[in-house]
């Protein structure tokens, strides 16, 4: 057992920090949010080629870096602490893990454009029907010739405006629930027949709700095999939720930071709130709601790569742990604050919001306390 | 980073594991079962087997009898003691005492003490707490005076009242912090004493704590005479001693091996039981609900426990974060015995201690296991209050690690 990081990741780790240090403060941060696009085509370039984190988690063959979930892990982290909302997790470890893991015929080319920044990838999973389960889908993939048509409406598809192309799951056979017969496609966002909807999130995102009205594909846009998806989804959002969880520890990290010095500087009763035993042992019960974080989500990344069963019961402990900590964090970060913490000019607020989304996102506290107990006690009778 | 056990760690796991089937004393296994109470020549029947094997004080210094095992396997360790369900070595010689006189001690001290320690021929208790000082501990008022003695020789002269004393009725020695100047400011009078439980003016009285259970004492100490070379450290510096005795040896007080032994007993007990619809308990969504968010603090808390235990062997001692791991063990335990006292419903009522007067296991009324679910639940609301209640461990978070 090791808990330490090796020395290429400790320099990861702080050659991203110094990089948002500099180049993405909070006010950049929120002049770039409000900005028309949302996010930096810039930064995006830099993350490429100045820094070259988009291939942290590619091997070396395919011009990564030759890491792993690790590196998302530190990436994420990083970003967490920044609130950097261009899209890394959607195209690197979203995209990039339906490409590494599926066996895609053009995975290199693909994963060669995302290492270089060319290549940007939203997933749209999530149907206004279905809520967290990932097997709910009306969308539907229809074999026609050598390829597909596809017809649907994927919900809230997170960093689609900023997407040069889309991941969708597609039913090819089944009925609306069933688990077989899930199909994943990857298709140009530019493609005949793909009309989205965009719009800004809460916590300063883009998404889009995306229609596909007969977006014709050749068969060549299949991932993985046909209506064999949704182990290779599962496991995907499970990459995704343990990497959304690395985030949300570096937001909860910044909010408790803000929270403290804020607590030192602010004074009633003629003292420092941070004198308060009250508030100091809300305090504390935050720190260890960020460290037992910190805990689930090193314990989750690593057992990434064993069994389905045991990599989805890891990741579900961590998200609960997660979005249980997200809530008492933020909500205790603006407590604290007091009326300053309820306004938009101060850092903290933002944190909150985003962290408040980051419970949600690949799952509620609910959604994978339920999964959990169905891979410790068995299925319900 | 990674998880896994190298070759060596699994070897070392089965060793110990088949020590403990091979050794563990089949009258303490079906004691422990039972609920049974277990007495001084149980709790030494142990310490001294795992003494002759040489396991008795892992983290010791090697030349006192140490392992310098790794965190890993010192982790290991202590997932198979409680795999097997053996009792603990009790902490107050081998982890509080042991470490204060290796660190602070003379040679003469650590050639007098140490290995009877480590052999368990001498038990220990810790007199720290007094009615008035508990968790003020430094405002603590028993007195020591020093005098020369008929003999020449130098001696203090303790008075004053101990109290919560674990398991003194069977002490042979006890070490006690004692306001050996009353002048000074409160953390600055204070030395550390080692005395012997057999000096005249010392009386133990026992305090029968809400679960029925005999294991807390009153120690009053009269005109108690100990000789100065029995004080460890400088005079009026024992609260250096007494700050070091509670940061160290922290790591284990997660008790994170053992609350995965309780996770198991408590899904048996309900595997067992029936929920009001006449299925399974564990198969009820709102006891299930319970159990699961409990694993999965439990899981927070052993990565939590591995990564101070990491740091620790990276050449950091236990800090002040150990606090967190105190809290967090300790609410755990707690939980754990509030489900089981659920778990075990009706039949958690029935208490038979001293009726008539031979135990309480002999009225076997309702199943085994829901027969001490009450009693461990009434016991175990100890935890949140000793070694530093989790009120004054937040303030030492507070203070320690956040700065404010």
């Amino acid at each position: 057992m090791d808990f330490n990081f090796s020395e290429e990741q400790s320099m990861l780790r702080d050659t991203v920090a110094s990089f948002l240090q500099d180049k993405y403060d909070f006010e950049k941060r929120q002049k770039l949010i409000k900005s028309e696009s949302g996010w930096s085509a810039e930064i995006w370039e830099s993350f490429a080629n100045e820094l070259g984190i988009l291939g942290a988690p590619f091997s070396e063959e395919l011009g990564g870096l030759g890491g792993g979930a690790i590196e998302n892990m530190i990436v994420m982290e990083e970003f967490g602490k920044a609130l950097v909302v261009e899209p890394y997790l959607g195209t690197v470890v979203i995209g990039g893990g339906f490409l590494k893991h599926s066996g895609y015929a053009g995975a290199a080319d693909l994963i060669g454009g995302i290492i270089e920044g060319k290549v940007t990838i939203a997933f749209g999973y999530a149907e206004p029907q279905a809520r967290y389960n990932w097997a709910d889908v009306k969308t539907t993939a229809k074999k026609e010739g050598d390829g597909y048509v596809l017809n649907g409406h994927k919900a809230v598809v997170i960093g689609a405006p900023w997407a040069s192309h889309l991941i969708v799951t597609a039913r090819t056979s089944g009925g609306q629930r069933d688990e077989d017969g899930i199909s994943v496609f990857i298709v140009e966002k530019g493609a005949k027949g793909i009309v989205t909807r965009d719009y800004p999130t809460v916590d300063g995102q883009r998404a889009s709700e995306v229609y596909l009205e007969n977006v014709t594909v050749p068969a060549s846009a299949l991932i993985g095999e046909e209506g064999k998806g949704l182990p290779l989804v599962n496991k995907v959002l499970d990459e995704a939720a343990a990497a959304a969880c690395a985030e949300a520890v570096g937001a909860m990290r910044k909010m408790h930071e803000q929270t403290l010095d804020y607590a030192r500087q602010r004074k009633q009763f003629g003292t420092a709130i941070a004198n308060f035993q009250v508030l100091q042992h809300r305090m504390v019960d935050m720190f260890m709601n960020v460290e037992q974080s910190v805990s689930m989500t090193y314990m989750a990344t690593l057992k990434l790569d064993e069994s389905d069963a045991e990599r989805a019961k890891a990741v579900s402990a961590a998200k609960v742990q997660i979005g249980k900590a997200c809530k008492f964090v933020g909500q205790n970060a603006i407590q604290i604050h007091g009326g300053m913490g309820m306004t938009e000019e101060l850092a903290v607020g933002h944190y909150f919001k985003r962290a408040t989304m980051i419970e949600g996102l690949y799952g509620s506290v609910d959604h994978h306390l339920r999964r959990y107990e169905t891979l410790s006690f068995g299925k319900a009778a | 980073m990674n998880l896994d056990f190298s070759p060596e760690d699994l070897a070392f796991r089965d060793e110990v594991r088949a020590f403990v089937a091979e050794n563990y004393p089949d009258a303490l296994r079906a004691k422990s079962s039972d609920g049974e109470d277990l007495s001084k020549e149980d709790f030494l029947s142990w310490h001294k087997i795992l003494a002759r094997k040489g396991w008795v004080a892992p983290s010791w210094p090697k030349e006192w009898g140490g392992c310098r095992w790794t965190s890993t396997q010192k982790y290991l360790f202590g997932e198979e003691m409680a795999r097997a369900d053996a009792i603990p070595v009790l902490p107050f010689g081998v982890a509080m005492v042991a470490p204060v006189i290796y660190t602070f001690g003379t040679q003469e001290q650590k050639d007098r003490y140490l290995p009877k320690i480590y052999n368990g021929e001498e038990w220990w208790c810790q007199g720290y707490s007094e009615p008035g000082a508990g968790s003020d501990l430094a405002s603590l008022k028993t007195k020591a005076e020093r005098i020369t003695g008929d003999d020449g020789k130098e001696y203090y002269i303790v008075n004053g009242q101990k109290t919560w004393t674990t398991l003194a009725q069977h002490a042979d020695w006890g070490f006690f912090l004692v306001r050996t100047n009353p002048e000074a400011k409160i953390q600055e009078g204070i030395s550390f004493l080692l005395i012997d439980m057999k000096t005249p003016g010392i009386t133990v009285r026992p305090i029968i704590t809400i679960d029925g259970g005999h294991e807390v004492n009153e120690v009053w100490l009269e005109n108690v005479k100990v000789p100065v070379e029995n004080r460890v450290f400088e005079e009026n510096k024992g609260w250096t001693c007494a700050k070091f005795l509670l940061a160290h040896e922290r790591s284990g007080i997660a008790g994170v091996a053992r609350s995965k032994r309780g996770v198991e007993r408590v899904r048996e007990m309900a595997s067992a039981e029936f929920g009001d619809d006449g299925d399974n308990l564990l198969k009820d969504a709102d006891f299930k609900r319970k159990v699961a968010e409990l694993e999965i603090d439990l899981t927070a808390l052993e990565y939590t426990e591995l990564r101070v235990l990491a740091s620790e062997s990276a050449g950091k001692g236990p800090g002040p974060e150990s606090s967190l791991l105190k809290i967090k063990g300790t609410e755990i335990q707690q939980r754990l015995t509030e489900l089981a006292l659920e778990a075990a419903g009706h039949y958690a009522s029935p208490y038979f201690r001293g009726f008539p007067a031979d135990g309480d296991n002999m009225h076997p009324i309702g199943p085994d296991s829901a027969h001490r679910t009450a009693p461990n639940y009434f016991n175990t609301r100890k935890t949140s209050i000793y070694g530093g209640s989790n009120e004054i461990q937040r303030n030492i978070i507070a203070k320690m690690v956040l700065g404010l």
